[in-house]
């Protein structure tokens, strides 16, 4: 037998897994989901107690006080952080402060992020005058990161207030007129985005299996005309489409992360199609699982339309998805002459 | 988790490389337009290489290669366009015999499967039972010391130049369907086979065969009388773990972006600066690389010894389904163009998307349907209830 290819959670992933599935199953179940939904969408002690298990430093380096895991070790954690929509901002925290760490000469800052202290995020989308508007976690973070010709990032301002959105998400516009000069040009930024990308994706994934298992559930126990529904051919299938969906999504965002953290040639490349592939299958898998549900599932009181709701939201902090496939597009073809 | 191949996988993919710039070219692909999907000289040189034996285990006589090889062999094979048709049935029936089958075929037969001289096809549809294989009515009756065959198969594909059909009959119409089974290997020049060519909507040609007092001795028996549900599960086994399909589309959209480039259409404008079209193509290189992963996923489990079935029904499930929208949309795109098949010398190169557009439906039926794999994946990954 030959050793090294490995396309499922070895040993050592299973582990820390089951240990965050612990965790995030007492610490983020529904009720903490819909009681920071109603707030500014995100729990501080949720994010105290993940910081005590070392999520926030997992992924940066030691000499900076992280742990100096690998991402796809963190993409463990990304996928069962999604599965229950715990809300915290890790992706948002961890990219922001690993772009910090390779720029170099923000070793303290780098230090409070990696021990969860002080909470970062960053501006996906370039400013307009000095605002970055809607930022991931802009609600509540401390320090933002963006990039606009140059990164920057910006220390000090009172975090913004949440605008009501699809979500719940702690969404804010941030001034970043007066940031501080972060030394990291734009390839740098982009591998970034693209870590936010790749892990997002795998957040994506955990969230559709989670929905599928939860509409599964539900057509195991839902009698009509006298049967389970879950016997119905028609709902068998809606679900068997989704599910492959989802674990084809699931082998690509996790090919991806590889590709990130191990060099390949390509990485930004399937990190962009991860994330377009997995948002599409997860929002499938919702759409099914709503379905499914009836009446119900529209219905405030059960938990699918919670994942209903945050599929939709993720990949639109980032735009519109058609920028996504123009800009993938861009690279693959060139640039588009004379567009009609 | 690490997508990355081992060094020596990455090498055996060079070789396989080197070995299709020297023995495959898309001219080749001519001697399929009479219909018969097969390729003589790239037969006979796979087998020359010893890579038809390669899948099929060391102890029982195989290539003893591993799964990761053959998937390397298969993608590449189907990056350049090369039919793996033929060299998935006769991995598979060579497995078949010498897991299965008695001394006198696997000495007078699989050598000659693994050289390439002998072909073999599949006879497991009938016209009264596709996906529910199990219920074969295909007559096989002991009579003394042979056994007398009557009954009728659909999609025998390359029964007109094979030797051998692998054939799946029913032995005790009086048990349930799945244990009077019993399979055979009849050569197809026996007394009493008739050969009928039925054409398809694609360009390729299959067959119904009919079996007409057919007698062979024991010796041509593969696996135990009322054994052959044994037998296909062997079948399936080896056909999930080298199977092909998974890269069906890149050629279409290499000749689509081509296509898109190239041409200008009547407004000065090309395909390739039109957003939608370029949605398009970025969509259908995703699913690309969801094949992908799905292949190697297989691969890998195959890899590590773990009998799986679900991951193969989702590989061709996804496969296969964006296959066919991938035609739909690249045919769409090149307009009344895109209508002109590998016979007008105006087709754009060599009429493959048009023939690709209606080789596509076949993929989501043969191997089984698209509902056969819905029905596996819902029962068997996400726990539903049985719905028949």
């Amino acid at each position: 037998m030959i050793a090294a290819m490995r396309t499922r959670y070895s040993e050592d992933e299973i582990a820390v897994r089951d240990a965050f599935l612990d965790f995030f199953t007492n610490e983020s179940p529904p009720a903490v989901v819909r009681a920071a939904a109603a707030g500014t969408g995100f729990d501080p002690g949720l994010w105290s107690s993940l910081a005590a298990m070392g999520a926030p430093g997992m992924a940066l380096p030691e000499a900076l006080g992280g742990a100096g895991a690998a991402l796809t070790d963190l993409a463990v954690v990304a996928d069962v952080a999604g599965a229950h929509l715990a809300p915290v901002p890790l992706i948002e925290h961890t990219v922001a402060a690993r772009c910090l760490a390779r720029a170099g000469g923000h070793d303290d800052l780098v230090a409070e992020l990696a021990d969860g202290s002080t909470v970062a995020t960053l501006a996906l989308r370039a400013p307009v005058d000095g605002v970055a508007r809607l930022v991931p976690a802009g609600a509540v973070a401390d320090v933002v990161v963006h990039h606009d010709g140059t990164t920057g990032l910006t220390r000090g301002e009172a975090p913004g207030e949440k605008l009501p959105n699809t979500a719940d998400l702690p969404l804010a516009h941030r001034a970043v007129g007066g940031a501080t000069p972060v030394f990291v040009d734009a390839a740098g930024w982009q591998r970034t985005l693209d870590e936010w990308r790749a892990l997002t994706a795998v957040a994506y994934v955990g969230l559709a299996t989670k929905a599928i298992e939860i509409g599964v559930a539900y057509a195991k126990e839902r009698i009509q005309f006298g049967v389970l529904i879950g016997t119905f051919q028609a709902v068998q299938h809606g679900f068997a489409d989704a599910a492959t969906s989802v674990h084809g999504a699931h082998l690509l965002a996790q090919r991806a992360v590889w590709a990130l953290e191990t060099g390949q040639p390509g990485a930004s490349r399937l990190a962009g199609m991860a994330l377009l592939f997995a948002a599409e299958s997860a929002r499938f898998a919702t759409d099914r699982s709503v379905q499914y549900h009836g009446g119900y599932g529209f219905s405030e009181e059960y938990d699918i339309q919670l994942y209903h709701r945050h599929s939709t939201a993720w990949i639109l902090q980032l735009g519109e998805p058609a920028g996504e496939y123009a800009r993938l597009a861009t690279a693959e073809f060139g640039p588009a002459k004379g567009a009609a | 988790m690490d997508f990355g191949f081992p060094p020596e996988i990455e090498g055996f993919r060079d070789e396989v490389k080197a070995f299709l710039a020297e023995h495959f070219s898309e001219e080749m692909l001519d001697v399929t337009h009479d219909g018969t999907m097969h390729v003589p000289d790239l037969h006979a040189a796979l087998a020359a290489e010893g890579w038809l034996a390669g899948p099929v285990p060391e102890e029982l006589g195989g290539g003893g290669r591993s799964p990761l090889e053959s998937i390397v062999l298969n993608e590449e094979m189907q990056l350049a366009r090369a039919p793996i048709d033929a060299m998935g049935v006769t991995v598979i029936t060579a497995a078949i015999l010498l897991e299965h089958g008695s001394d006198h075929l696997k000495e007078s037969v699989v050598p000659r499967l693994l050289d390439g001289t002998a072909l073999a096809a599949f006879g497991y549809t009938e016209p009264e039972s596709g996906s529910d294989v199990a219920a074969a009515a295909t007559k096989a009756v002991r009579d003394g010391d042979e056994w007398v065959i009557n009954g009728a198969k659909m999609w025998t594909t390359m029964a007109h130049i094979a030797d051998y059909v692998i054939l799946l009959t029913r032995t005790d119409p009086d048990v349930p369907k799945h244990k009077g089974l019993t399979f055979f290997l009849v050569p197809l020049d026996s007394p009493g086979i008739e050969i009928q060519a039925v054409p398809t909507m694609a360009t390729e040609r299959s067959n119904a065969t009919f079996y007409d007092d057919v007698r062979l001795s024991d010796d041509w028996r593969v696996g135990d009388v009322n054994g052959g549900w044994a037998v296909m599960k062997t079948a399936l086994k080896y056909e999930r773990g080298i199977a092909g399909g998974q890269f069906m589309s890149p050629p279409v959209i290499d000749a689509a972006i081509d296509w898109a480039t190239t041409h200008e259409r009547a407004d000065g404008t090309r395909p390739i600066d039109d957003p939608s079209v370029r949605e398009r193509l970025i969509r259908a290189q995703i699913d690309v690389e969801v094949c992908r992963g799905f292949a190697y996923h297989c691969a890998d489990l195959a890899n590590e010894g773990v009998m799986f079935g679900v991951e193969g029904s989702m590989t061709k499930l996804f496969a296969s389904e964006t296959f066919k929208r991938h035609c739909r949309e690249i045919h769409d795109m090149m307009g009344a163009d895109g209508l002109l098949t590998f016979e007008s010398p105006e087709a754009h190169r060599g009429g493959l998307i048009e023939e690709a557009l209606r080789h596509s439906p076949v993929t989501a039926i043969y191997g089984g349907t698209s509902e056969i794999n819905r029905n596996m994946v819902a029962e068997g990954f996400l726990g539903l209830p049985r719905a028949r």
